[in-house]
């Protein structure tokens, strides 16, 4: 590891690997990353790994739309000789209450003003583009043909190596103990392996990111809950898009190694930093999926797992710099959508970094938007 | 990597050959839990059982390590793959069914 740098790093989830990329990318020469595992060990290499546009605000829409954009070329820019599993089969997202169909509605009015091709289907258009959908008690459906897919492990990884290619100093089992701050301004990175000096601190930490916050001084109103899934073993093609329910509380999707990904989100889950996994969890997805895609009866889970959701008080992330403490910059705080995210926050946190303008204006998503009051509203989580 | 490597099927459930173990390890993974985001190898219906003294093997030779030094991946439920089905079915907590 170098002893300075212009920018360090710490996290090396998606996020993290992202921002390293676009910072060599966009010129910068030396960057140290650390990660205090291995890549995509936090909540990337746990999520979902859907992307979406269907968003119900502004922010979330605008970005995860660029994102995708951005997905679509990613392997090929970064230059990745294995497959990220990118793929664009849709998101059917479904209304089941009066008030979700009414939301609804309402988000595609919004996701169609900023560019975003979603639709709204009756129960008979969405047995079409999933004939193994139950539709009992359905009221509707949102459908985006642009959503999608793509593996959180390779996606990292393609991000890392391409960042080493650029001269990145990637460092894996490298924990952050300290941040050394010197009038105001960062000054050095204290690491397991050895410290730093840098200008430039980025904290990528997911959901240790109030802990290396902390550690300039700053304060973050975020709060970590476990999300418990699954995985079955892999099986005939039978779904194209992403199956969703905010009122169930289910997402369901067939990744393009065959194999069904499915979580449900538990209200009563309590915050904190627990990744184990319960047998209740198990029963309740399978009693779900099944009343909901039936044919799902005779595929067997292989395995079962946790990650946790880093959330905000408006289920939007908190990116760029903080007054007071020079050099620092955070993205983080995604709430449970930050892997679909990574590509656009990649370049919009380089962009400010370098002092220039970012692409997408961002300026509402600082940290003081809780002090303003400026809250936002995101009606569409799991 | 030797032609051989290639016919060498390493993790039989998700068709993991010993060269793409290699090329893991050659690419700089150091760890069971690295070999298997990037190759898949462990994350198939047996989960491992068949794999993953294999790939530690490869692991411990390629970082001269004893195979008890190789930081392992980690273990998850379920023990057996079991169909949702019958999942849905089970009505009852399994302290329940014990009581039973």
């Amino acid at each position: 590891m170098r002893p300075s740098a212009d920018a360090v790093v710490i996290g090396g989830g998606v996020v993290g690997a992202a921002i390293a990329y676009n910072l060599l990318k966009s010129g910068m020469k030396s960057v140290v990353l650390c990660e205090k595992s291995t890549f995509a060990s936090g909540s990337t290499g746990r999520c979902g790994a859907g992307v979406r546009e269907q968003w119900g605000a502004e922010h979330n829409i605008r970005l995860a739309k660029a994102s995708i954009d951005m997905f679509e070329h990613l392997a090929e820019e970064l230059g990745y000789d294995q497959d990220i599993e990118f793929k664009q089969k849709g998101y059917l997202i479904l209304a089941h209450t009066e008030k979700e169909w009414d939301q609804f509605k309402k988000n595609v009015e919004l996701q169609h003003r900023l560019g975003v091709n979603s639709m709204l289907l009756t129960p008979e258009e969405a047995k079409d583009i999933v004939p193994a959908l139950n539709t009992e008690g359905m009221l509707g459906a949102t459908y985006n043909s642009r959503d999608g897919h793509a593996n959180p492990f390779h996606t990292t990884r393609a991000f890392l190596q391409a960042a080493r290619r650029l001269g990145g100093d990637i460092c894996f089992f490298t924990e952050v103990t300290a941040i050394e701050l010197e009038a105001g301004k960062v000054k050095r990175v204290r690491t397991s392996r050895g410290d730093i000096s840098s200008p430039v601190l980025v904290n990528a930490a997911g959901p240790w990111a109030a802990v290396v916050a902390k550690m300039v001084g700053v304060d973050l109103p975020v709060y970590t809950q476990r999300h418990q899934i699954l995985v079955t073993e892999p099986v005939g093609w039978f779904l194209d898009p992403m199956v969703m329910s905010f009122s169930i509380g289910i997402y369901c999707q067939q990744t393009p190694h065959g194999s069904v990904v499915m979580g449900i989100g538990d209200p009563d889950e309590p915050k904190g930093y627990d990744t184990g996994h319960s047998w209740q969890f198990l029963r309740e997805m399978a009693s779900i999926v099944c009343r909901l895609l039936p044919v799902l009866r005779d595929v067997r889970v292989v395995r079962q797992w946790s990650g946790l959701y880093t959330m905000t008080p408006d289920a939007h992330p908190i990116l760029g710099k903080v007054p007071g403490v020079d050099g620092y910059y955070q993205a983080v705080g995604f709430s449970g959508h930050g892997f679909m995210l990574a590509p656009v926050v990649g370049r919009l946190l380089s962009e400010m970094i370098l002092g220039k303008q970012p692409f997408i204006d961002i300026s509402g998503l600082d940290l003081g938007r809780f002090e303003r009051g400026e809250y936002m509203v995101e009606p569409s989580v799991v | 990597m030797s032609k051989r490597d290639e016919d060498i099927i390493v993790c039989r459930c998700e068709d993991v050959t010993l060269a793409d173990i290699r090329k893991a390890i050659g690419e700089g993974a150091t760890t069971m839990d690295e070999i298997k985001r990037i190759t898949r190898a462990g994350m198939g219906p047996c989960q491992g059982r068949t794999c993953r003294l294999l790939v530690a093997a490869e692991l411990s030779r390629y970082l001269g390590k004893p195979l008890e030094q190789v930081m392992p991946s980690t273990y998850r439920p379920p023990v057996k793959a079991v169909k949702l089905g019958d999942l849905a079915d089970m009505d009852a907590d399994p302290e329940e069914v014990r009581e039973d």
